[in-house]
């Protein structure tokens, strides 16, 4: 199992490499020159200059790459050019509230497709799956950011059972989960549904039963485990979207996490931010797939097999 | 019980197929490059002859390289290493192109007809194309043959439009013959032909197989693990243990009389159907070893009866180990003689299937047992 | 358990009496509106200790009766009338919770793939542990030292090593035998086997058999060798039942099954069969196919493919005991017989 982790955690290092580049590239392979970007297009020489240097912008790329290599490695991300404060400052101040909302999405995602995926896996073709499959549908193809419309407008404007807005108590935290982990909870349903089918047919349930073992350790203890392990792949990479999901949620229901942190300095042209955000999303994005892996491993003892 | 066709086939003895220190490895891939960081000896030095005319075949358990045999012959895998003569034509030596000019004449049938046939094609398109790749039979006479055919595989006229999803599986090995046949071959490999077909369905199929056999003057490799079918077909047999071969002779001879260690223990091994006949078991310890690192020396030594120091160091070459026979008959066996004679005995209990089972833990059964009532 | 007591102390006489009466067994599967009759009027005996041989060729309904027998028919299937009953008591619409205490307990059953007959992800001595928790009042070290026993009994070998380990990790034939140790972990007075050694290499096939063998004589339990090779039946079955399309078409003692046969389709069987042990002329097979479900005949279904079949056969046989103490279902032994007298469907050669 050592093994296991450390040859992962050896293979994450391409990976992150990756990702420095391409986030580095965002900022210096597009067209246009960042500096007179900021500057602005009526600036004085001077000051886009000035920009030029400050940015280190007049060093050949590969330097440009590794100066920005050794800040990264040592957290240091530069400073905002709206604000001049220092961008992991910008990024710790949000990154709670971001982690916090994909985290408890995931959650409500896993807790609420495994339930729905069970239910319909035990009793197939009745009216309940059918039922629920149908529901699944309209939350798998349902945008978050509309359905996050949606549940203002209903439960916040015309029920006024949740707030519609901000971050913090769970009354304002309901709505955006919703938002968010509905499609997931979608996937995760007919995921699970359609691995426990797979997995309920197979001989060892059926031994299971010859035993003598009561029909809900049937379902809980002998099909479950084996048929979570395709989900949880799946559900590792919700908690992937849910981060790039955050950036409209966070819009929709004026959260002040990285999605809009994100956003707003899109809007600002404030490139620092942007770079480190994207960076720190997508090194949370590779953690949790090391994760997924880790955790498929565990529950798949065969894997090492292949 | 020889007929007048034996003899004359016993007379031409032409040999068809020379199968020459035959290897076939498969790399095993790992570590962060996918080196090749060991191999599967599937099949391992082996050299055989089928001649024209006869039923040649390979048995053995699972993992002990008959059906790689076949396969390699036919170049489904290349080979390691070895040299295949057919028709003293070295048939690794050719090139594609004239390899498929020898496909004609070398056609294979497997075990599951249905994984080998298009299911979106009909058995008139199947046939067809068979021929149409080959060109071994002119555009004109196709469909004749095509009726032909699956009247010889006892199949009707007008079955020859439906799909393979509408035959049963003893029908669909018929298809699967019929299209090895349509065209012309010389040699047919049957990798496990009727292995998956119930008793009563292989019976019409081997009896159709030996039908074409005396008809067409076809040549059998014949690969399975069933003894009963394989004693009903053969003229001669080869009996494979993790990529060797450990015994080779006659039909009659290899039955009546056994003389590797191994044949003996698969022989008895199987079910007689004669409830007053039940043969002597002999239970061999452990399982088969992996063919990834097969044992050293004589490759049955893990689990042989009969094995001594020398059998974990040298290999015992394939050899004919009783001059005065006349049957051809040869063993890879340090022992084969001693062992025939009794001067060489076992040195494991071979008829206790529980090894290690102990007076200890039966006794505590039992008591359990008293317990319950 | 007092009734059950006081009908295991009967079976201390001579009398073969029976641990499990099947009587008009009748399973269907339901497809859309169509009914697939499986097992269409199934009985038979299985005499306490000794061993009943279900042998047929694929769709001859001789598992699904097995998994009758445990009401372990999945939807959409159904038990749809008929008896079951283990001394005495009857197991068709018995309650769930009964069936439970029964299953791994009284009655147990083996299946023909071992490869994945046991759940991946649990280790073996979990999955042996579990049965033993379900139906003995053992604390967790008394589970795990009958468990260790039992893998003994089997003959696995270093059977503390193999509790912590993965079936993925243990060859096809070690895992068949802890299926075994499953089964037997809780005494049972009946296993059912189910194709135990068709996916087995044939030296594994006999090492299995014989384990099945002697252990049934040290626990005395009886067994219904569920099978397809006539080989296995010969030699492992006192009592045979031969099955065709959903019904038994003959039933007698293994001997006179095999030296005496009397339905056309044993027969065929037997001349079918190639064989190791002796030299054979050309096999005789039988003619044709088994018909799909909706194309079955009325009457005889074997009728299409027998050599002998005439006009009566269009009516359904009964199964009946004839003079030499086979049960057969053919009209040949009736007096209502309208085709050829005096036909002999099996030479002794």
């Amino acid at each position: 199992m050592i093994r296991f982790i450390t040859q992962r955690l050896i293979q994450l290092i391409p990976v992150l490499f990756g990702v420095t580049i391409l986030v580095f590239g965002i900022l210096h392979l597009t067209p246009g020159d960042p500096a007179l970007i900021m500057a602005g297009e009526s600036a004085p020489e001077a000051t886009v200059n000035a920009i030029r240097r400050r940015l280190g912008l007049d060093n050949p790329l590969h330097i440009q790459y590794f100066d920005f290599l050794k800040n990264v490695l040592t957290l240091d991300f530069g400073t905002s050019i709206r604000d001049n404060i220092p961008v992991s400052d910008h990024i710790s101040a949000r990154f709670f509230i971001t982690f916090e909302l994909a985290v408890i999405s995931t959650a409500f995602s896993i807790f609420a497709g495994l339930l729905v995926g069970i239910v319909s896996a035990v009793w197939k073709y009745s009216f309940w799956d059918v039922s629920l499959m149908v529901i699944t549908l309209f939350g798998l193809s349902m945008p978050n950011f509309w359905l996050g419309l949606m549940l203002i407008q209903w439960f916040s404007i015309n029920l006024g059972w949740f707030a519609p807005t901000g971050w913090g108590n769970p009354n304002q935290m309901v709505l955006p989960v919703i938002a968010l982990g509905t499609a997931g909870a979608a996937i995760i349903a007919r995921m699970t549904r359609s691995s426990m089918l797979d997995v309920i047919g197979q001989d060892y349930i059926r031994t299971a039963r010859a035993k003598g073992v009561k029909e809900r350790s049937v379902i809980f203890k002998h099909a479950l485990k084996n048929a979570l392990i395709p989900v949880v792949t799946v559900a590792g990479l919700q908690f992937g979207y849910f981060l790039s999901g955050s950036v409209l949620t966070e819009s929709v229901f004026a959260i002040n996490g990285l999605g809009r942190l994100i956003i707003d300095s899109i809007f600002a042209r404030d490139f620092p931010v942007v770079q480190g955000t994207v960076l720190v999303l997508a090194v949370m994005f590779v953690t949790v797939n090391f994760l997924v892996d880790i955790t498929y491993k565990f529950l798949n003892k065969r894997v090492d097999l292949n | 019980m020889k007929t007048s066709e034996d003899i004359l086939r016993e007379e031409e003895n032409e040999e068809i197929l020379r199968v020459e220190g035959l290897k076939q490895y498969f790399p095993i891939k790992g570590g962060f490059f996918g080196r090749t960081v060991n191999h599967v000896k599937a099949v391992d030095d082996i050299t055989f002859t089928v001649n024209k005319g006869e039923t040649v075949s390979i048995v053995g358990e699972s993992g002990c390289g008959k059906s790689t045999t076949g396969r390699s012959i036919l170049r489904l895998e290349e080979p390691t290493e070895g040299k295949v003569f057919f028709e003293g034509k070295d048939i690794l030596a050719q090139s594609k192109k004239e390899m498929r000019d020898m496909r004609d004449d070398l056609q294979i049938i497997f075990q599951d007809p249905y994984a080998s046939l298009n299911p979106r094609m009909t058995v008139k398109a199947t046939l067809m194309e068979a021929m149409e790749i080959t060109g071994a039979v002119p555009k004109r006479e196709r469909e004749q043959r095509v009726i032909d055919l699956l009247e010889t595989v006892g199949l009707q006229r007008h079955q020859m439009h439906r799909y393979p999803h509408e035959f049963s599986g003893g029908q669909r090995q018929r298809i699967g013959i019929a299209r090895a046949l349509s065209v012309n071959p010389k040699l047919i490999i049957c990798d496990e032909a009727v292995s998956a077909l119930d008793v009563s369905i292989q019976a019409q199929v081997l009896n159709l197989l030996k039908k074409l056999q005396r008809e067409m003057g076809l040549t059998y490799l014949f690969i399975a693990h069933d003894l009963g079918v394989v004693r009903h077909i053969s003229d001669r047999i080869i009996v494979m243990y993790l990529g060797k071969i450990v015994e080779y002779g006659d039909t009659k001879s290899i039955f009546e009389n056994p003389q590797h260690p191994y044949t003996k223990a698969l022989l008895s091994a199987i079910p007689v159907a004669d409830p007053r006949n039940k043969s002597d078991r002999i239970f061999l310890r452990g399982d088969i070893p992996s063919p990834i690192d097969p044992p050293t020396g004589c490759r049955f030594h893990t689990r042989c009866p009969f094995a001594t120091d020398l059998c974990k160091t040298d290999t015992p070459v394939l050899e004919n180990k009783d001059p005065e026979s006349n049957a051809k008959h040869e063993v890879a066996c340090h022992y084969a003689l001693d062992i025939q004679s009794g001067k060489h005995e076992a040195n494991y209990e071979m008829r206790d299937v529980r090894k290690n089972i102990d007076d200890e833990s039966l006794e505590a059964l039992e008591g359990q047992e008293e317990e319950r009532y | 358990m007092a009734e059950e007591l006081q009908q295991t102390n009967v079976g201390l006489d001579e009398s073969p009496e029976a641990v499990l009466k099947v009587d008009d067994l009748r399973t269907s599967f339901f497809v859309g509106k169509s009914e697939v009759k499986a097992v269409d009027g199934v009985s038979f005996e299985v005499p306490k200790g000794k061993t009943l041989g279900i042998v047929g060729e694929s769709g001859s309904g001789k598992s699904i009766t097995a998994l009758s027998i445990l009401n372990l028919i999945e939807k959409p299937g159904e038990i749809k009338g008929g008896s079951i009953k283990y001394k005495g008591e009857e197991l068709v619409n018995a309650k769930i919770s009964r069936m439970r205490k029964i299953r791994g307990n009284e009655i147990s059953m083996i299946f023909q793939e071992p490869m994945t007959s046991l759940n991946p992800v649990y280790t073996i001595g979990d999955q042996l542990s579990e049965v033993i928790k379900i139906h003995q009042k053992f604390g967790p070290k008394k589970q795990k030292e009958r468990a260790i026993e039992m893998l003994k009994l089997v003959g696995i070998p270093s059977p503390e090593k193999r509790m912590k380990q993965y079936p993925y990790e243990l060859s096809g034939g070690m895992r068949q035998r802890v299926m075994i140790a499953i089964a037997l972990a809780c005494k049972p007075e009946l296993l059912i086997s189910d194709e135990p050694t068709t996916a087995l290499d044939v030296t594994i096939q006999a090492q299995i058999l014989e384990l099945i063998k002697e252990l049934q004589e040290e626990i005395g339990m009886s067994v219904i060798m569920i099978t397809h090779d006539l080989g296995v039946v010969a030699e492992t079955c006192d009592y045979v039942a031969v099955m065709y399309a959903g019904r038994v078409v003959e039933y007698a003692d293994v001997y006179t099954l095999f030296e005496n046969p009397k339905h056309p389709y044993t027969v065929g069987l037997l001349n079918s069969l190639p064989r190791h042990d002796i030299e054979q002329d050309e096999l005789v097979p039988i003619k044709g196919n088994v018909p799909a479900p909706h194309e079955m005949p009325p009457g005889c279904k074997f009728a299409p493919r027998c050599p002998f079949a005439s006009d009566i056969c269009k009516e359904m046989p009964e199964l009946k005991k004839i003079d030499d103490g086979n049960d057969v279902r053919c009209w040949i032994y009736d007096e209502r017989w309208d085709g050829e007298k005096g036909v002999k469907v099996y030479e002794n050669k």
